[in-house]
């Protein structure tokens, strides 16, 4: 087995994920198992290959270009409708800075 | 008469002839869900007012003789990673729980305005990742051909309430095959168009290169209709194309004598006997319609679910970073800090193949991975992509089984997370190259119960038209009762 634990507990620190210790050890070999099969394609030589980002196709022009102009938006009470918290109209967050 | 097993257009006559109104169909698909889906279980949430309001509004419109739009009256069910302004949109996560979407996906807003009726939303695994629907955070939805089964996956439920008479037709997504696996599993027929032929404004993002709304239905016709409604440019979606959206239905009825068929040999390797044999009776089906039946080689397919799987992990974890508890959605109660309050709400909120994804991806992403893993599977999607602009010099459409495997057995392939990767094979190759793909209903397994099996028709960018003339043709000849 290539990856250890401790690779898994970093990656899942990467990823803001709290993994208990039963899912460690669950998700250790699985993802093992799927990276090594990953390795086949090493067996092609790209050297010479561009890589494909996303799909393109012949356009008129480029579409993704608009006008800037200001659009209407959400109002504030949709927009923290869905929020966990909130409070004097604010997504409410635990404390980010901590006082002197 | 039994209003919930019509088509579109068989819908649209009732109306016109005064024989049924809007309100009647859309009612007669609720009363039925309130028995059948107890146990195929497809529905995540109803919308029962917002469906029989529009179908009253089509009912006020009928009786002043005005003209009706095309969908006019057509119950629909719509995949819950689809946005539906003022309705739940859970992606069937516990993350989304007591989410309700603040505005319509453009998908949804154009069937609206074409008269549709959204009567619910539908199953799927959760955030669209896996292939039988079993990763839903709330519960599974079963096959109605066989309660025991699964529908596929990801938009199960897509494809179950179709199957089941639930709603004429669904919207459901593809990213990796989400929508063609479970038509092939539920016996329906279901479409990815090409990337950026339908808006994705408004679905909940997975894999952004990779992801498609498409339709469900059980005839071609349907699908044709519905695809025509949803397909086009709309300037809150950049990667939309801006091409021309031919007439879809028009078309279908068009002589596919000389057609060129291309049939990939690598997709017949080590295939199932009962799906090979169903496909060459397919094949031999096109031959007596005058197509030309060509073999053709598609080198790089071995390596798609390695690729594939990269790529759409990759993408999935710096889509999903977006969930952390702040702006919408589920957050832990218990916590120390900023961080901690991520880390326990992604943890409590997330299930099990959402997180082996997020790994995954955030892997392959990592110092030190990047290259070996995330550019490599870039450099192949290239490759894979130019084994099908190769082969569309030689063939018009390409036809392959949908799926390796027939329905399988709820929990039989949970434990193997690669073992159900793998059976995406025939699907994620479209996917990665960015073309169009139909599955159709292609006959049965031999054994009791008798399963659906699909057969999978893929075309070049933006021939959604020859592709679906391909699938009708293939339908008028008696190819989905093989």
């Amino acid at each position: 087995m290539a990856l250890t634990e401790k690779d898994v507990r970093y990656v899942a620190e990467l990823a803001h994920l709290e993994l208990a210790e039963e899912e460690v050890k669950k998700f250790l070999p699985q993802l093992d198992s799927i990276l090594a099969y990953m390795q086949k394609l090493n067996e092609l030589d790209t050297t010479e290959v561009e890589p494909m980002a996303q799909v393109t196709y012949p356009a008129a022009e480029n579409p993704a270009l608009r006008k800037d102009r200001p659009r209407p938006t959400f109002h504030q009470d949709e927009a923290l409708g869905n929020a966990p918290e909130r409070g004097a109209d604010y997504f409410k967050v635990p404390r980010v800075i901590e006082r002197e | 008469m039994d209003l919930t097993a019509l088509t579109i257009p068989e819908i649209r006559e009732r109306l016109t002839e005064r024989e049924a109104s809007a309100e009647e169909v859309v009612r007669a698909h609720l009363d039925r869900i309130t028995t059948r889906d107890q146990e195929v279980r497809a529905y995540l949430s109803l919308s029962p007012e917002r469906a029989l309001e529009q179908a009253r509004k089509i009912d006020r419109k009928i009786a002043a003789g005005g003209a009706l739009p095309p969908l006019a009256g057509v119950p629909v069910a719509v995949k819950d990673v689809i946005l539906t302004r003022g309705l739940k949109t859970t992606c069937a996560s516990r993350i989304l729980e007591s989410y309700v979407a603040p505005y319509d996906a453009t998908a949804v807003q154009r069937l609206e305005a074409a008269g549709a009726c959204i009567v619910g939303k539908t199953n799927c695994d959760e955030f669209a990742m896996g292939s039988s629907t079993e990763n839903s955070g709330f519960f599974p939805t079963h096959n109605p051909h066989d309660l025991a089964r699964v529908p596929g996956g990801s938009s199960g439920g897509s494809g179950a309430a179709v199957a089941a008479n639930l709603a004429t037709v669904a919207l459901g997504s593809d990213t990796g095959g989400s929508i063609r696996q479970p038509a092939a599993f539920c016996g329906i027929v279901g479409m990815m168009g090409t990337y950026g032929r339908v808006s994705r404004y408004g679905l909940v993002a997975f894999a952004s290169s990779l992801d498609h709304i498409g339709p469900f239905g059980r005839t071609v016709g349907d699908v044709a209709l519905v695809l025509e409604t949803i397909a086009g440019r709309d300037s809150m979606d950049s990667t939309s194309a801006d091409v021309p959206v031919p007439d879809y239905v028009a078309g279908l009825d068009r002589d596919v004598s000389g057609l060129r068929v291309g049939v990939p040999k690598e997709y017949l390797a080590g295939l199932n006997p009962e799906i090979g044999d169903n496909l060459q009776k397919a094949i031999d089906i096109f031959a007596k319609l005058g197509c030309k039946i060509e073999n053709i080689s598609l080198p790089h397919t071995d390596y798609a679910i390695a690729c594939y799987y990269i790529i759409c992990t990759a993408e999935a974890s710096s889509n999903l970073a977006r969930y952390d508890g702040v702006r919408y959605g589920f957050r832990s109660s218990e916590y120390s800090d900023l961080r901690d309050m991520y880390r326990k709400t992604r943890d409590r909120g997330f299930g099990a193949e959402v997180k082996r994804r997020i790994m995954l991806g955030t892997h392959v992403l990592s110092s030190g991975y990047y290259d070996a893993y995330y550019l490599k599977a870039q450099k192949v999607r290239t490759l894979i992509a130019r084994d099908f602009i190769e082969a569309f010099d030689k063939v018009d459409v390409i036809v392959t089984p949908t799926s390796p495997i027939p329905p399988f057995k709820l929990g039989e392939k949970m434990d193997d997370p690669l073992e159900m990767y793998l059976a995406d094979i025939y699907t994620v190759t479209a996917s990665l190259a960015g073309i169009p793909g139909i599955s159709v209903p292609c006959g049965k397994t031999k054994s009791e119960p008798r399963l659906p099996l699909g057969m999978q028709i893929f075309a070049k960018h933006f021939d959604e038209a020859r592709l679906l003339e391909a699938a009708h043709a293939f339908e008028k000849a008696g190819g989905f009762e093989l």
